[in-house]
């Protein structure tokens, strides 16, 4: 399959790329690479780097260097639905150990696995700023928090039969200024 | 200009100097050693932490001591500057823990290692280093894997000094290998399968403190302090052609940039004088290479592992003592 | 009661949107700055406010602004820093989620006061539905004439553009951050220079952290002296305090500096006191770096008096008795928590984050996690825990990054104040008991 963005994404693309100053177009990378992502089934591929790299005029090897150095970027095939649960010290302090436990548990994958149906994924995270709402995990682009067993039951089961990979940017805010 | 005192030798340097440039202008006697810095590459520098040195003085305007040990390959010098390098206690603890850091991964396997006698990482570590090992935890490793033809990385043993990357990116004309990853997960990388070919690819060979990048075309031929160099050049349209040849015998096994006392090439040079001339017909020959810094090899005791032997070599003068000061 | 400036509309429905903070007297600070004030008189303002940077190092906010260098025909940048990644930390989070408009504000005056053209929020990338709200305020902005050309009629432009990281918390080292913004990896550069002469797009920059940005509003609307008088002596005004763990009431506050530690864990206005009646054991107090103090020296000073939530009485004692303001990330642990776990957690998290430029930040971070997993799991020995101590007074100071020693400190508190209980876990590891916290908290 030929890696190419459809009309839309490379129009925020180019509007992305407009952004800042002459000359200094890899600094579009970061958001580039956060929309290939999710147009391109939640993770990077080689051939998507370096399309992206073309629409930079950089090199492949520096979209691979900085794409492999940022934790969101998944260099391999993902889930439909990426769970990523905190697990530093204000979560584990409200139970993120047992919460992960639970999911492992109910899901029957470990951390960094995904299930034989490629439905979730887990991943366990570092701090992602809810430690005053611990335990919490992340799911697309949206944060769930104040977990509970109960609660990460009704999540999962409701994440079923969507595709949450592409939610990251499915309301792309850069089109409307 | 400035003034600095290092280890209580004085020197007057342009301003801009590193405090390394002016140590090495003393001497190697207060030179701190380096894994990283290059002074053939911009930007070199500050990563390894090992010429880390204490500023007991910041200069005669600001005389306040710097408040931590600072890379000296990436600190200039201040007019008046005072600084602690093999004198200093805290420098020299320090320097030990560096070394125990860049050992901690590093596979114990000199003796089938290419880059055996020539390793910087070797002598920092006979100089620098306590003798011991204390983890026991299992050494991250990663396979070899031929980068072209005539270039092999192991990265087991790459102590990410990134010079090769700043080689790549500077004498070059495209770079296709990098840093990947972050942390103690970085690895030098093409990250798809990729050979790194063009015609200065070569000199990342030289420029590698340690045995991660070597040359193919020579490995397993023969143990470094076997071999003879001879100080030869050709007419190259594409480099100088200042090259040692490294001899077993009459067979001419490796080229090589010619390196000054510092362990750094003089001049880069490109892939066809060091992988395509390989008669004593192709060159000129100087006469036999003087190897001083790297003696182990001429010395040919890397078995007992003893401490190389120094030479001293002082090319510019260092001033001389006044009355009352400590030398 | 105490003053509220960063919060003080938190309450009031809809403050979210553009004409409900106008309302609420919104965009004052750009009026009047614009309208009145030269760029000079503001940084004075702003030096007089004694307002010191709220990312972490408490650096004096106007004495930054006056080092930005002015060469001519160089555009200038500031760079709003809302990668809040350090463990304990959610102020930011919390005040663009619900004021968005207020850092908005902040960051045109601010610019306006350097004499910057184009500013940036880099946001980190998890704070992903924060970029659509910040966006929308945004666009609210320039649709109201306060963002884009001839700002207010003035001649003065503007744009402000949200960037989005990628998860890595490095990214909030402001180097490594204008690196990152520059679509590299992010790796801290190595100083100097600094980003006051060459920063984003080797161009002069400052970079300042969300709370500091919004507190200039309030600083240009009333007057530096204003601003000083809130607080104690050199911790001037107030301080957004993420309050989380083992306690009744986790949150964000914000309290004028000056408080006591005590009062904070304690009241109702605040966290409420340990959550199931439990005896408080520690607190690490301004985000994961700093060290972890157990009760008795978080709540007293070593005089006697009661510690006070202000950068100097919580430093007081130095590195051996106190401990650091820093982000504000105050992480509170009941009775039960094993310190060695806590600290586990944060060996992993620094791990997790180092860049690897640097050799001792690099394997040193690796090397401390692993000691302590083998400590965990009752494999450990005293020699251990002195190899622990060692590693982490080998990597502070030696880095190229505070990241370096924001990973040895709490490794060199834990052992300092709590060698007994890593001596536990090594010298007989089946009495260890074994905490699961999630039942405890759901009790
Ligand atoms: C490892 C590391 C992480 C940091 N993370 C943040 C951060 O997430 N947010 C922040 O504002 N400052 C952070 N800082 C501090 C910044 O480098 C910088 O000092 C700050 O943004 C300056 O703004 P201020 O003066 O307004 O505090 C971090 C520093 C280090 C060394
Ligand atoms: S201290 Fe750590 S994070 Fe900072 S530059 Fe060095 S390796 Fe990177
Ligand atoms: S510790 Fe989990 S979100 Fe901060
Ligand atoms: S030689 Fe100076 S830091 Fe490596």
């Amino acid at each position: 399959m030929e890696v190419k963005f459809n009309e839309e994404a490379l129009a925020v693309a180019h509007k992305i790329i407009a952004r800042y100053p002459e000359g200094k177009q890899k600094s579009a990378l970061i958001p580039l690479l956060h929309l290939a992502q999710a147009e391109f089934n939640g993770w990077l591929s080689p051939e998507t780097m370096a399309y992206v790299g073309s629409l930079l005029k950089i090199q492949a090897v520096e979209v691979y260097e900085v794409a492999s150095f940022y934790s969101m970027f998944n260099l391999k095939p993902v889930g439909k639905c990426l769970i990523e649960v905190c697990r530093t010290s204000s979560c584990w302090l409200r139970g993120a150990n047992e919460i992960i436990e639970h999911i492992e548990k109910k899901l029957g994958i470990k951390d960094g696995e995904t299930t034989q149906d490629g439905m979730f994924s887990l991943k366990t995270v570092e701090c992602l700023g809810s430690c005053g709402t611990a335990p919490m995990m992340m799911i697309g682009a949206q944060f769930h928090e104040n977990l509970t067993y109960e609660k990460v039951d009704t999540i999962l089961d409701s994440c079923k039969s969507e595709d949450k990979r592409k939610t990251y940017f499915d309301e792309v805010t850069v089109k409307d200024y | 200009m400035a003034k600095v005192t290092i280890d209580g030798r004085t020197i007057e340097v342009p301003d801009g100097t590193t405090i390394l440039q002016a140590a090495r202008m003393i001497g190697p006697e207060v030179a701190p050693p380096t894994m990283c810095y290059y002074s053939k590459l911009k930007t070199s520098g500050g990563y390894c932490r090992t010429c880390l040195v204490e500023v007991t003085k910041g200069s005669e305007k600001d005389p306040r001591p710097m408040p931590k040990l600072v890379a000296s390959c990436r600190t200039t010098v201040m007019d008046g500057m005072e600084v602690g390098n093999n004198t200093s206690p805290k420098v020299t603890e320090a320097r030990k823990g560096v070394v125990e850091f860049l050992l901690l991964n590093h596979p114990l396997d000199c003796p089938i290692c290419d880059q055996a006698g020539e390793c910087h990482l070797q002598d920092l570590s006979y100089e620098h280093g306590s003798s011991k090992t204390r983890t026991d935890f299992e050494r991250r490793t990663y396979d070899k894997i031929d980068i072209g033809e005539k270039i092999q990385l192991h990265m087991t043993r790459c102590v990410l000094c990134y010079r090769c990357v700043k080689v790549a990116n500077q004498i070059t004309d495209g770079r296709v290998h990098g840093v990947m990853n972050r942390g103690d997960h970085s690895e030098i990388s093409t990250y798809v399968e990729q050979a790194i070919d063009n015609d200065f690819s070569g000199n990342m060979i030289d420029v590698c403190p340690v045995g991660a990048l070597t040359d193919k075309t020579f490995r397993f031929k023969s143990r470094v302090w076997f071999t003879k160099p001879v100080t030869a050049h050709r007419n190259c349209e594409k480099c100088s052609g200042k090259v040692n040849l490294w001899y077993k015998g009459e067979e001419v096994l490796r080229v090589t940039g010619r390196k000054d006392q510092w362990g750094e090439v003089e001049e880069f040079i490109c892939n066809t004088c060091r992988f395509d001339k390989k008669q004593t017909s192709d060159w000129t020959i100087e006469g036999p290479t003087v190897v001083n810094r790297h003696s182990v090899i001429s010395a040919n005791h890397y078995e007992v592992l003893a401490k190389p032997n120094e030479f001293k070599l002082n090319e510019v003068k260092p001033l001389p003592l006044k009355e009352g000061e400590k030398s | 009661m105490g003053k509220k400036i960063l919060l003080e509309h938190d309450h009031v429905p809809g403050i979210q949107g553009y004409e409900v903070y106008r309302n609420c007297g919104g965009y004052a600070s750009v009026e009047k700055a614009i309208k009145t004030m030269s760029a000079e008189a503001m940084v004075e303002e702003v030096k007089k406010s004694g307002l010191r940077g709220r990312g972490g190092a408490g650096f004096p906010t106007g004495m930054k602004w006056s080092f930005l260098a002015k060469p001519e025909g160089v555009p200038r940048y500031l760079v709003c820093n809302a990668d809040e990644s350090e463990p304990g930390t959610f102020k930011d989070r919390y005040l663009m989620s619900r004021i968005p408009h207020i850092l908005v504000e902040g960051m045109i005056t601010s610019s306006f006061a350097l004499g910057v053209n184009t500013a940036f929020i880099y946001i980190r990338g998890e704070y992903f539905y924060i970029v659509r709200i910040l966006e929308n305020a945004i666009k609210e902005a320039y649709a109201n004439g306060w963002l884009g050309k001839n700002i207010l009629g003035s001649g003065y432009d503007l744009d402000l553009y949200v960037q989005v990281g990628a998860g890595a918390y490095i990214c909030g080292e402001e180097t490594a951050l204008l690196e990152s913004l520059e679509g590299k990896r992010g790796n801290p550069r190595i100083k100097p220079p600094f980003p006051a002469i060459a920063g984003l797009y080797g161009c002069p920059t400052v970079v300042n952290n969300v709370e500091t940005i919004a507190s200039v509003p309030y600083i240009i609307n009333n007057g530096g002296d204003d601003y000083a008088k809130i607080g104690i002596g050199r911790s001037a005004g107030t301080k957004l305090i993420s309050a989380s763990g083992h306690i009744n009431k986790p949150g964000v506050y914000e309290i004028e500096m000056g408080i006591t530690v005590e009062d904070f864990i304690y009241s109702e206005e605040y966290c409420g006191g340990i959550k199931n009646g439990k005896k408080l054991k520690a607190v690490v107090a301004g985000g994961s770096s700093v060290p972890v103090l157990p009760a008795d020296k978080i709540i007293n000073l070593p005089s006697g008096e009661k510690r006070l939530m202000t950068y100097e009485s919580l430093s007081e004692g130095g590195f051996a008795g106190g401990t650091m303001l820093g982000s504000g990330g105050f992480i509170v642990m009941d009775e039960t928590t094993s310190i060695v776990e806590n600290l586990f957690t944060f060996a992993r998290f620094y791990h997790h984050e180092s860049c690897g430029q640097c050799s001792p930040c690099r394997e040193g971070t690796s090397w401390m996690e692993k000691i302590l997993h083998k400590i965990m799991d009752g494999h450990g020995t005293l020699a251990d825990i002195d190899l622990l101590w060692e590693i982490q007074s080998k990597i502070e100071g030696n880095t190229i990054c505070p990241l370096g020693d924001a990973a040895a400190w709490p490794v060199a508190s834990a052992i300092r104040h709590f060698r007994h209980e890593f001596e536990a876990y090594v010298t007989n590891p089946n009495a260890v008991n074994k905490v699961r916290h999630y039942e405890n908290m759901n009790a």
